[in-house]
């Protein structure tokens, strides 16, 4: 407490201390005979100066930053698009630079040197149809460039992946990652987000699972069964506002589950191997060199977004809504790090959009492997971690552990 | 009725305004607080706006200081948060989002919307156009009050217990429409919805008032190709903001039916804290396309006002006319119309189609021309102009220095191939400060300091504002200039702590937690020269010198009036105007400025 009392008076008795400063310029620009609206020549010229001293902080010390951060810090692009965005970004830059330069050079320079001097008088130049012409001409067709330079790539990079490419989704919740590997069929089961259980964390669509769904809904610890007696029982007496609560919940939970028997009802089992061959992988994320992907985005809760900065590739993942977005890695994670030169360097999937307190948390650790090495890797998780496999445990007890330990092998081995 | 009702207390004390008092007899509650005079209202804006504003500046060095320092105990942090929020010292996750949030807000909205617009258009319109009041004064006066009234709700939301807003200022749905998702989506969103609600009120009120008064209370010679270009970028400002705000009406009541009634605009298929919810069929996309329709000509709203105050300021102290005033106004009209057709620029990677994301570029890319003419012009004024260096006009050219800046770096984020590597990192952060942090608020210091003896008839020191300007301009530039490597680095913004890139890149992450530092100091650095300002400010309103009548030698009708303010403005017959505004330096004059009072001289061309 005592310091900040100390404090405070320093602030006290600063502001006193101007104010008796500015009192004393005051009386002394009085004598001088000067008012506050005129401004004398020596200010005009030291604050001219002073526009040049800072012209040049400006331009320095954007050459001091250009130089020892470059601009991309995010290291050489590790995609085939990704090379192409940096070719863009950098001819966007060197335009933009000169513009820079160039723009505030002549700003600075001109208040510099047109301050007003005894017995000049300003030109009267009002308006001139060819200069102005110019400046609306020349830009338009800078302009032009830039649009027809970046739109072609974007068509590129937002166009449908090639037949080859591996479907992989993206789940995203507060506040991780999970990856879903489509598996042998190359197609990605369906899902709803009502299925979702303890067991079925993405609420992938096959038979057993709608099953499993109603049946949790009818009598698991919070199901409607549960919720009814509850709310019946006139032995139990509840607040009012959670009797209320429970109220709202039995009504959602009663609308859910006659979507639930709908879905049953509808429900094709020949759409169950889809998804059963799924490959669900947590922590890391690993992807073969020069293979192409095409990613599904997904969301739990709220908005996400998937941002791979290596990769120069972003997009949203939107609750109720898939979103997509294709390209192919081709510098291994080993090559990369040689590259770097940083030995423990690794790619990340980053999440950059606001989406709760640990939202700076939320990343997923990405690995590209070379082909043999992914196809060795994929293989054993077909083997032992499929949808089926993990969901049935009985069949193929899949230890977790065993797994991350796994996991862990591949990336220490490169 | 009012203009009518001026006009008759003009004539009757036009024999000297002296005595303009003794027949009005006004209370201290009608002058000064329920004042329906332009001039007042316009004080009381500006008045709002910088303690809206110091608030925001406050928040945003506690922010700082969590990303320069992460993890470091800091008594600065707990003097201002308390335990509740910064437990031994240490932010709180939570309310690293929430001071973020309220910062955007608060600057956004009650700083440069409410503060600039809201001050210099009310303050400027009636006095440059000729006009005695607004064409409403009653409307006006109820403008300024909604806008007090949402700013109270807004600072309110800062001390209530599950903390204020936290989505972000533009809070999404729908993180901002679930109170599971994070503790700021309970009270603490509902009070931001009802403060901007109330501000949107206020700022139609605003608007609409403006753009009767210009259209229908010019003075006798004023045509629309003669008012200053400060009148044009306010009569476009106010009529973007007639179109914009509503729909932001539109996008938080529906937040609101989503929060309160159960219904699904921005919801579906959302499983939040364990509870399925029943919500299905609804798009979080929707929201940002109605938001965003605000949103973007919002940066106009905010920017046009600079742009026309500095244009005035830097003809003036150029002692030269504006270089093509008509193509000044044209370019106000084209950023006017284009900022609606731009808004999906913020939505490239929202899973949008493609195709329309191409559009969005297209038109995007456009508005680079009218902006690029502008600068041109501003320039071109200064070339073989006599130059009074003013602190007006030293803010100016910082304000077409900041606008080159932070223009060129939105032609990289509006080309939506490179937006997708960039977007929502550091560098749109950087690009947005420097065109609104730096060159708006550039324009409204400008703005003050030009037209301070206008609003309190007592004249700046200069001496202090040259400090001002120069801690602003060095700190400014060296808070945001370095915030683009951060961003071209990969660091996403509104990150509680960016040490979290050690564990898979630590060469980014020393220049990140470096460069974070160097930012915070210059941040600190520049927060505390503006208390130089504060005190220049307040000192001047009650002990400042004396000011003369038209102490810039400037052309415009308000220099015209008494330093005195008087009702109705003029104590006599409103001014007729015989010429532009700009007529500075004319050949064949004897002063090197000619009011648009003045009547041509035989034989002389208009400009």
């Amino acid at each position: 407490m005592g310091s900040k009392l100390i404090a405070l008076i320093v602030i006290v008795l600063g502001v006193i201390a101007i104010a008796q400063l500015v009192r004393l310029y005051e009386l002394s620009s009085k004598l001088r005979n000067e008012g506050e609206h005129e401004t004398n020549s020596r200010d005009n010229r030291l604050n001219a100066r002073m526009m040049l001293v800072f012209m040049g902080f400006l331009f320095l010390g954007f050459i001091y930053l250009m130089l020892k951060y470059g601009w991309t810090g995010m290291g050489e692009a590790a995609s085939v698009h990704g090379r192409e965005t940096d070719w863009l970004l950098n001819i966007n830059f060197i335009l933009i630079i000169v513009v820079f330069y160039i723009t505030n050079a002549l700003l600075f320079s001109f208040a510099y040197k047109y301050i007003r001097k005894p017995g000049v008088k300003a030109f009267y130049f009002p308006h001139d149809n060819k200069l102005e012409m110019i400046w609306t001409v020349v830009p338009a067709i800078v302009l032009a460039i830039i649009i027809i330079l970046g739109l072609r790539s974007w068509n590129t990079i937002t166009d449908e992946a090639v037949k080859e490419s591996i479907n992989i989704e993206l789940f995203s919740k507060q506040f991780d990652w999970t990856a879903r590997y489509s598996g042998d069929d190359n197609t990605l089961g369906k899902f709803d987000y009502k299925l979702t259980t303890d067991n079925n964390e993405l609420g992938l669509m096959t038979t057993n699972t709608i099953d499993t769904a109603i049946f949790q809904m009818e009598n698991g610890v919070s199901g409607i069964k549960v919720l009814e007696n509850k709310i019946n029982d006139k032995k139990i007496i509840l607040v009012p506002e959670e009797r209320q609560k429970m109220i709202v919940d039995l009504e959602r939970k009663s609308r859910l589950i006659r979507i639930l028997y709908q879905m049953r009802g509808h429900h094709d089992s020949k759409i169950d191997k889809f998804a059963w061959d799924d490959i669900i992988q947590k922590d890391t994320l690993f992807l073969s060199e020069n293979q192409e992907y095409e990613f599904n985005f997904r969301a739990k809760d709220v908005i996400h977004s998937a941002y791979f900065p290596h990769f120069r590739t972003q997009m949203n993942t939107v609750p109720g809504l898939t979103t997509r977005f294709k390209f192919t890695p081709d510098i291994t994670t080993k090559d990369m790090r040689v590259k770097m030169n940083d030995s423990k360097f690794n790619y990340v999937l980053l999440c950059n959009k606001i989406c709760g307190s640990a939202h700076y948390k939320m990343k997923m650790i990405v690995v590209v492997l070379g082909k043999s090495e992914f196809k060795n890797w994929m293989a054993s998780k077909k083997k032992s971690s499929t949808f089926k496999q993990v969901y049935f445990p009985v069949v193929a007890p899949a230890s977790p552990l065993a797994e991350v330990v796994a996991d862990s092998a591949v990336v220490e081995k490169m | 009725m009012a203009a009518v009702a001026h006009e008759a207390h003009g004539h009757h004390d036009s024999h000297g305004h002296h005595e303009a008092h003794g027949h009005h007899e006004e209370s201290f509650v009608s002058k000064y607080i329920f004042s329906q005079d332009h001039k007042m209202i316009g004080k009381q804006f500006l008045l709002t706006a910088i303690f809206m504003g110091i608030v925001a500046m406050l928040l945003s060095i506690l922010f700082r200081i969590q990303l320069a320092w992460p993890g470091e105990s800091s008594d600065f942090l707990t003097f201002f948060l308390g335990e509740t929020w910064a437990p031994g010292g240490i932010m709180k996750e939570d309310m690293y989002l929430g001071l973020v949030t309220i910062h955007g807000t608060i600057m956004v909205f009650f700083l440069l919307t409410g503060g600039l617009s809201g001050t210099f258009s009310n303050m400027l319109i009636p006095l440059q156009i000729g006009a005695r009041d607004m064409a409403s004064g009653f409307l006006n006066m109820l403008s300024y009050w909604f806008f007090l009234l949402s700013s109270i709700i807004m600072l309110v939301s800062l001390f209530i217990e599950t903390g204020p807003a936290m989505a972000g200022w533009t809070i999404y749905p729908p993180l901002s429409a679930l109170p599971q998702a994070i503790g700021g989506s309970g009270l603490g969103m509902t009070l931001w919805l009802a403060s901007m609600t109330i501000f949107v009120v206020s700022s139609l009120l605003g608007s609409l008032n403006y753009i009767v008064t210009i259209l229908n209370l010019r003075t006798k010679g004023m045509s629309m190709t003669r008012m200053p270009l400060t009148i044009w970028a306010f009569f476009v400002t106010a009529i973007l903001g007639v179109l914009s705000f509503p729909v932001l009406f539109s996008a938080v009541l529906l937040l609101m039916m989503d929060r309160l009634a159960g219904t699904s605009f921005y919801l579906s298929d959302i499983i939040v804290g364990g509870e399925m919810l029943a919500n299905h069929g609804g798009s979080p996309i929707l929201y940002q396309h109605l938001f965003w329709f605000l949103g973007h000509p919002e940066v106009y709203i905010v920017l046009l006002p600079a742009l026309g105050l500095s244009s005035e300021i830097i003809s003036t102290n150029s002692r030269k006319p504006i270089f093509g005033y008509r193509a000044m106004i044209g370019s106000i009209l084209a950023i006017g119309f284009l900022s609606f057709i731009v808004w999906g620029h913020h939505m490239f990677i929202t899973g949008m189609n493609p195709f329309i994301g191409s559009v969005f570029v297209f038109t995007t890319l456009l508005i680079a021309i009218p902006s690029a003419v502008k600068v041109f012009n501003y320039i071109t004024t200064l070339w073989k102009g006599s130059i009074v260096l003013t602190p007006a006009m030293m803010f100016a050219i910082g304000l077409v220095s900041t606008f080159i800046t932070g223009g060129v770096t939105g032609i990289i984020l509006a080309d939506s191939a490179l937006d997708i590597a960039i977007h929502d990192t550091y560098f749109v952060v950087a690009h947005f400060h420097i065109v609104m942090g730096m060159s708006a608020v550039f324009g409204m210091f400008a703005g003050v300091y030009h037209w301070f003896p206008k609003m309190y008839g007592k004249m700046l020191n200069k001496r202090l504002g040259y400090v001002h300007f120069w801690i602003t301009i060095f700190g400014a530039y060296g808070v945001f200039f370095p915030m683009h490597f951060v961003g071209l680095a990969g660091a996403p913004r509104r990150y509680y702590d960016y040490s979290v890139y050690g564990e898979f890149n630590t060469s980014s992450q020393e220049m990140m937690m470096d460069l974070n530092v160097i930012i915070t100091i210059f941040a600190i650095i520049a927060a505390l020269g503006q208390l130089v300002f504060l005190f220049n400010f307040f000192y001047s309103v009650f002990r400042g010198p004396k000011a003369i009548q038209n102490p810039w030698r400037s052309n415009t009708l308000e220099w015209t009036t008494p330093v005195e303010h008087v009702h109705g403005n003029w104590p006599g017959e409103l001014p007729t105007v015989h010429r532009w505004p700009y007529d500075y330096s004319k050949p064949g004059a004897e002063d090197d400025f000619i009011p648009q009072t003045v009547p041509l001289a035989d034989g002389e061309i208009e400009h």
